[in-house]
């Protein structure tokens, strides 16, 4: 027989979780910063003058070609790479970045700066993640507790902005061998997708592949892919973009050499593998989910049929429970899902386009 | 049975309790019995076992062990909590939750392939735990799994206990997906 012990124990868990539920939200929750990331932006050598946002000498911004969608905050990006080194592109799709490199996204809404996150990759090889939260006047930010920060802003009225905490960073960047996201051979192409939603055209002084190969910060990438950038193949302009968004916003987690490799659904586009949109296709193309909405089977993507297609269900919801991706974002990007929608339901449905595509 | 034959069988049974006693073997026996310790010492039965009536109360159906939320047991609207300090409520079965965070229902830890966790990885579960993420990048884990407890065992103890889930019964249940506030509210 169980005693009054058992429920109380239970009850206590539940309160004991939400209680940390609660208080990621919480103004003044501790903060729990990893040891080296410093306490302000301004020390982390984003700026030479962080009253009036100049950047540092050495700090180079970067625009990659396929964003993640953030509920259509405007990001502005930059690296700074330790002064004689390079990145180790030897293996086109993982680079390897010299320890002390720092990158830095600036998210603003309204013209506003609210957070700006930060990675570097410490002494010991790993990466140290920490977002800073800008303060109403726009001339200092400062950590943001370990937890985040739930509805730190409105990304448009009554729609809360979430800052994430680093366990999030990590959800998202740790499921690539390259924990580097955006700052890929790929991202960075000069042969930009016109079709790409959301992209922002890089400022001037922006860094990009070629960029990158005649200033010697990359070594060991391949010259043909410099000579001829990297550009997904495909049947169309929209597949391209398409492919592009999924790759851009899907493949962090949805790879085939990451920790979630065993669900056999891989987005990514990879330069080292030939026919790569072909390889993404047949993992999603009437591929069954492993995720089975009210336990009932699901395909991913269903040609011809985006209404029965559950990868478009899943980016069209924001049911906290449903939704993809499942954080960072609190709107449905209705650009995209009419990108992918055409895509499905036209060109997935071509015989001529389906059969370059998917072979 | 000739002399060679039986030699062959006795040949054959030494390699195989030889192979039981292996150093590996037993090393994969004594992960799995402090799996079980964890397990049963971390109170994981209390809400992934249901409860059943039996002759001296609401009991544990070890028959369902860790099975989460019986897929057949559809659960009516939860009750309105009214104002005041009163913030859960809890199915019969101790495998259904109602709060502010919506409606949870305990998880399949056994080892079925299509409704518990018989294609997950052992780093899938320790990612799991460590973040408060299914699968250690989707959707948050919901009260009242106590995961930030769990996830501050050492890796040796989550491999343990991922091994013992891995070594008991295999039993088909598709637990519901949990319900959003807004859903749970209707």
């Amino acid at each position: 027989m169980r005693g009054p012990g058992s429920a109380l124990r239970a009850g206590g868990a539940a309160l004991g979780a939400l209680a940390l539920l609660c208080a990621a939200g919480a103004p003044g929750s501790a903060s729990a910063a990893p040891a080296a990331a410093p306490g302000r932006l301004s020390a982390t050598g984003l700026f030479a003058d962080v009253a009036t946002h100049a950047i540092a000498r050495g700090v180079l911004p970067y625009s990659p070609q396929y964003p993640l969608w953030t509920d259509g905050a405007a990001k502005r990006r930059w690296i700074r790479l330790p002064p004689g080194t390079a990145i180790d592109g030897s293996d086109p799709d993982t680079w390897r970045f010299p320890v002390g490199t720092r990158l830095w996204k600036e998210f603003s809404i309204g013209g506003r700066p609210v957070e700006t996150r930060f990675m570097e990759r410490g002494a010991d090889g790993r990466w140290i993640y920490a977002t800073y939260l800008w303060a109403p006047d726009g001339r200092e930010a400062t950590l943001a507790p370990e937890r985040g920060r739930r509805a730190f802003a409105e990304s448009r009225p009554g729609v809360p902005y979430d800052v994430p905490g680093t366990a999030d960073c990590r959800a998202c960047h740790q499921g690539h061998p390259s924990e580097v996201l955006g700052f890929t051979a790929l991202q960075l192409s000069p042969d930009r997708d016109p079709l790409a939603p959301h992209a922002a055209p890089p400022e001037p002084g922006s860094i990009d592949l070629a960029g990158l190969a005649a200033r010697r910060l990359l070594r060991g990438f391949p010259a043909q892919r410099i000579a001829h950038p990297p550009r997904i193949e495909a049947p169309s302009p929209r597949a391209r973009a398409a492919l592009g968004y999924l790759h851009g916003n899907c493949a962090s987690c949805h790879n085939a050499r990451g920790p979630l490799s065993d669900l056999g659904f891989s987005l990514e586009e990879r330069l080292a593998e030939a026919g790569t949109s072909a390889a993404v296709l047949r993992t999603a193309v009437r591929r069954p989910s492993v995720f089975r909405p009210g336990g009932a089977p699901a395909v991913r993507l269903v040609p011809g049929d985006p209404a029965a297609s559950l990868l478009l269900l899943r980016m069209g919801s924001r049911s906290p429970y449903l939704q993809m991706p499942p954080l960072g974002t609190h709107v449905v990007d209705e650009e995209a899902i009419a990108l992918l929608s055409a895509f499905v339901r036209e060109d997935l449905a071509d015989p001529h386009a389906i059969a370059t595509l998917y072979p | 049975m000739t002399q060679k034959t039986i030699g062959i069988a006795l040949a054959s049974s030494a390699a195989l309790i030889l192979a039981a006693a292996s150093p590996a073997h037993a090393g994969e026996s004594r992960r799995v019995a402090r799996g079980r310790y964890l397990v049963t010492l971390g109170g994981c039965n209390d809400c992934h076992t249901p409860l059943k009536m039996g002759q001296n109360g609401p009991e544990p159906d070890m028959a369902r062990m860790l099975s989460g939320h019986p897929q057949a047991l559809e659960m009516p609207a939860a009750p309105a909590i009214p104002p005041g300090p009163w913030m859960a409520t809890v199915g019969a079965t101790m495998t259904a939750w109602s709060g502010p965070w919506g409606v949870s229902f305990t998880a399949n830890l056994t080892p079925d392939p299509e409704t518990g966790l018989g294609k997950w990885t052992e780093q899938n579960f320790i990612d799991t735990v460590r973040s408060g993420r299914h699968m250690g990048r989707g959707r948050q884990i919901l009260p009242p799994m106590p995961w930030q407890n769990v996830g501050a065992m050492t890796d040796e103890d989550l491999k343990s206990v991922f091994a013992y889930l891995r070594s008991i019964p295999a039993i088909r249940n598709q637990v519901p997906a949990p319900l959003p506030p807004a859903v749970a509210a209707k």
